[in-house]
């Protein structure tokens, strides 16, 4: 006897009424198992009240994969109620990952070509949510049958069903084309609404079709004229709005038909001109309407009129209470930065407004618009706002900002004393949120920016002196103060006020930052070169500053405790060269490569010290960070393996002489001489500047005078047009011509000279090779 | 639209109208998920977020969320529209409709969804074609069940 189980209604009942759990877990329990067994062996004609039921329970989340054959069952029954819920029953435990999905497709089949207009409808909006691909070639042209069927109920649904199967399976788009054109003169707003889409699919696919439908664009245009013109018909109307859902569906067909198209962009300009001043914005439907034509109309070839008229219109969105409105227009004006720059910088004060948006979705669009507005005529104005923003604004948010803060203040910045205090700003409020670069970038700034040494370590001593807890600022700041302590208590600073420093305090200060516990390991590194540096810029003793290093020397940080044991060297064995050793660093070029590598030295945790005059000290540095501190001569290097050399003679190589590079006379006859000078520029090691130099004591003038250069194949040489061709006699302006020779390898230089010249009418043709060339032209 | 969730402030699920093929472990996770955002957002913040790739659409109508997962390219504002309609057509069906009609007769929500978008798209924008194809469609419900 099978045990009377419940109604729906009274399951749900039960359900809701368990207090916890696992009693809600009981009940459902209970009734599965009824269901199951009704399943088996219950009345057929129940079997849709059993299926009902356990798909409430798995819409609560509980397995349901036994009622898929049930499923079947009941869309096979020929009572609409069976259908109806078995058809439901499909879609919701039924999909294509299962095997068992395809059993329906017959019943589909058969459901579809069966004349009930409600049974046609089951089958297509289950075919269209969880059809397969295979299921889709099946029954494509079953659909394709339904497109011509009288009932426009059932047209409708057809239309959506083939959208759904050319997602699914796009070959069938070839089936789907055809019909379009007819379609597409249906009055019924459904058919026509789901016709659009199915062409907007179609295009999207395949750029023939595509280029076909580009031909509907009068048509298009016209339908939607009609619904914008004529007066509302009630019962498609939204807020005063003609169906704004079929209007917003061709809006959007004639974005992809009007994109890169001269033409057709051209036929719908009226219309959407017409549309975005005419559309009632008071309520959302007509916003939705208008925010579809500005998509439209940037997106296709528009006029510049037009174009303009429609960020305007995101403009007025900006300003709408509704923030819905808000958020879209930022959204978009987001999207346009790029493309119609100017525009939307006329929108710029709005849009710094929204920064104020308690909603974070809406600042965080107005802050990433905000940011991209930024240029170098407004950058001191938006820094100002932005810095503001940084302050109050959510945590999630500061990381962004103050990255797009220091990012725009490279970009822009209008001087280096506004870059400093920028970044110096930016750190102070959110230093925990920015990159680990930006540290190493503000010393490398500082140390660039020779004239502002004495501004900088007085705004950061002050800084300092206010607040030693932001990791970031206290590490420029000690750094800063080690490297130009002494320009705070010597000196006045006209940029700022009269700050009146003892050494002695900013001694404290340094040993404050030292001991704090708030300071990171990094920072007490700092701090404590710091110190050391400081003990060649006292003007006192360095008692203090012994005292401290010798008390470090047993730090049980060993980072710290290795610095502090080598200052103690430096002062005890090598007070002589305590000196030359801590002094400032040379102003770093940010351009060289070599620079940029002392600036990551200096920015690294472990700023190392300069000028290391003899090979111990080499040791000393070496131990310190690994890095051999900053030489200002490179070891001397081997010179490389000969390459093969044209027509040369060996030439021995003369030691390395570190001194400008001296001149050179290559050639003497009959009053004609040839100099040769020689540069070689730092920031390019490979290149060689030679600069020929002719000049004429006799009594005749040298005329026709062409110089030429050979060099090793391994060489690059290029010559540079000559001053002239003559040499005047009697020691007249001499003709010079440059040379330029890169050296990749660093290969022995070799030169040979070709003079060809007219000298006291006689034509004069010399080849020779330069001798005794300086090594420093090569190595 | 990708899918479409009705959940009540408790998190509890009312309705669930997949139209992107997903396993059920998967739909159970983007639930579970989406639920806990939308559910955290506060009441003054608008209607739309970014969550994974997809645009999320959300409104609460008295104690449930309508929530809907669009695509980049489509309109939210449109998509707003889209659950109102959606919330007049079973206000008009259920007579001033509220939570427990949704929960003791979730069939006949899904069967009205289903006469107002398919296959994720919009196929009837007249409230009064999708309200008479409900109505008959419950008539034919009736006939079959008096003479079974």
């Amino acid at each position: 006897m099978v045990l009377p189980s419940l109604k729906l209604q009274d399951l749900i009942e039960q359900i809701r009424g368990a207090k916890t759990q696992a009693q809600e877990r009981e009940v459902i329990q209970k009734e599965c198992a009824h269901i199951r067994a009704s399943f088996r062996d219950g009345d057929p004609l129940h079997r849709h009240r059993q299926l009902a039921k356990l798909l409430y329970v798995h819409m609560l989340g509980y397995p349901a994969h036994f009622g898929q054959m049930e499923c079947l069952k009941l869309i096979a029954s020929t009572r609409f109620t069976d259908k109806r819920v078995g058809y439901l029953g499909a879609m919701l435990l039924l999909d294509e990952r299962q095997d068992a999905h395809l059993l329906i497709t017959n019943s589909i089949k058969n459901d579809m070509s069966q004349g009930v207009p409600a049974v046609q409808g089951l089958a297509l909006c289950t075919l269209s949510t969880m059809g397969s691909a295979e299921m889709c070639r099946d029954l494509a042209s079953e659909v394709e049958k339904l497109l011509l069927q009288p009932s426009p109920y059932v047209r409708k649904k057809a239309v959506l069903t083939a959208v759904h199967m050319i997602r699914k399976v796009p070959e069938l788009s070839s089936i789907f084309l055809p019909p379009c054109t007819q379609l597409l003169r249906e009055r019924h707003h459904g058919i026509l609404l789901g016709t659009v889409t199915l062409i907007t699919e179609l295009c999207e696919r395949s750029p023939a079709a595509l280029k076909h439908f580009r031909k509907m664009v009068p048509q298009l245009v016209q339908i939607l004229r009609t619904l914008v013109t004529t007066g509302y018909s009630k019962e498609h109307s939204i807020s005063g709005i003609s169906d704004p859902f079929l209007q917003v569906q061709i809006l959007r067909l004639l974005r992809i038909l009007g994109r890169n198209h001269d033409e057709s962009s051209d036929a719908m300009n009226d219309l959407l001109a017409q549309v975005a001043t005419n559309t009632d914005t008071s309520r959302n439907a007509g916003n939705a309407v208008l925010f579809e034509t500005v998509m439209t109309i940037m997106d296709i070839r528009s006029a510049a009129g037009l174009r303009v008229l429609a960020v305007n219109i995101l403009g007025r969105f900006l300003l709408n209470s509704d923030k819905n409105i808000r958020y879209v227009a930022l959204t978009s004006l987001l999207r346009l930065v790029q493309s119609d720059h100017s525009a939307v910088q006329r929108h710029r004060p709005t849009v710094v407004e929204c920064l104020q948006e308690p909603d974070a979705s809406l600042s965080r669009r107005a802050l990433e618009l905000s940011l991209a507005l930024v240029n170098s005529s407004n950058v001191r104005a938006m820094m100002q706002e932005l810095q503001t923003f940084l302050s109050s604004c959510p945590p999630d948010l500061r990381a962004d900002c103050a990255s797009g803060i220091l990012l725009a203040a490279e970009r822009f910045a209008p001087n280096k004393r506004w870059h400093i205090d920028t970044i110096l700003r930016v750190l102070t409020m959110a230093g925990i949120y920015v990159r680990d670069d930006a540290v190493a970038n503000l010393i490398q700034l500082i140390g660039g920016a020779q004239e502002l040494h004495a501004y900088s370590v007085r705004r950061l001593y002050s800084a300092l002196a206010e607040d030693i807890s932001q990791q970031p600022t206290v590490q420029v700041a000690t750094w800063c103060i080690g490297e130009y302590g002494d320009l705070l208590w010597e000196g006045s600073c006209e940029e700022s006020e009269p700050l009146q420093v003892e050494e002695e305090e900013v001694l404290t200060l340094l040993e404050r930052v030292l001991q704090s516990h708030l300071s990171l390991p990094a920072t007490r590194g700092y701090a404590l070169t710091a110190l050391m540096k400081l003990s060649t810029r006292l003007r006192g003793d360095n008692n203090r500053i012994r005292q401290v290093v010798s008390v470090y020397g047993s730090c049980l940080d060993v980072e710290l405790q290795q610095r502090a044991v080598e200052y103690n060297a430096l002062f005890r064995k090598y007070d002589h060269m305590r000196a030359a050793i801590l002094e400032k660093m040379p102003v770093v070029e940010p351009s060289g490569p070599q620079a940029d590598e002392e600036a990551k030295e200096s920015g690294e945790a472990v700023p190392s010290p300069s000028e290391p005059q003899a090979s111990k000290l080499m040791d000393l540095l070496d131990l310190l960070d690994g890095s051999s501190g900053e030489a200002q001569q490179l070891p001397p290097m081997a010179p490389s393996p000969e390459d093969s050399l044209v027509h040369l003679l060996d030439l021995p190589c003369d030691p390395p002489a570190p001194a400008p590079i001296p001149n050179l006379r290559v050639f003497e006859r009959e009053g004609l001489q040839i100099n040769l000078s020689f540069v070689r520029p730092p920031e390019t090691p490979s290149l060689l500047l030679i600069t020929v130099t002719a000049t004429n004591t006799s009594g005749g003038d040298v005329t026709h005078f062409i110089c030429q250069a050979a060099v090793p194949k391994s060489f690059q040489l290029q010559l540079q047009p000559p001053s002239g061709d003559t040499v005047p006699a009697q020691g007249g302006l001499p003709m010079t011509q440059l040379l330029r020779i890169l050296n990749p390898n660093k290969a022995p230089l070799r030169l040979k000279l070709r003079l060809t010249y007219t000298h006291f009418g006689q034509s004069v043709q010399e080849i020779f090779e330069v001798n005794n060339l300086p090594v420093e032209t090569w190595q | 639209m990708q899918f479409m969730l009705l959940f009540s402030r408790q998190g509890k699920l009312r309705l669930q109208k997949w139209y992107v093929p997903l396993s059920d472990k998967e739909k159970k996770k983007i639930t579970r998920e989406l639920v806990q955002t939308v559910l955290a957002r506060k009441p003054k913040m608008c209607s739309f977020l970014e969550w994974r790739d997809l645009k999320i659409v959300y409104k609460r109508y008295a104690s449930l969320y309508f929530c809907c997962a669009i695509e980049d390219q489509d309109n939210e504002l449109i998509t707003l529209e889209i659950i109102h309609r959606y919330v007049e057509l079973l206000d008009k069906y259920f007579g001033s409709v509220c939570e427990l009609d949704i929960i003791f007769n979730f069939e006949k929500a899904y069967f009205i969804l289903d006469e107002f978008l398919l296959g994720g798209e919009v196929q009837e924008t007249s409230k009064k074609n999708v309200l008479k194809a409900i109505e008959q469609a419950d008539l034919l419900q009736e006939v079959t069940l008096r003479h079974a």
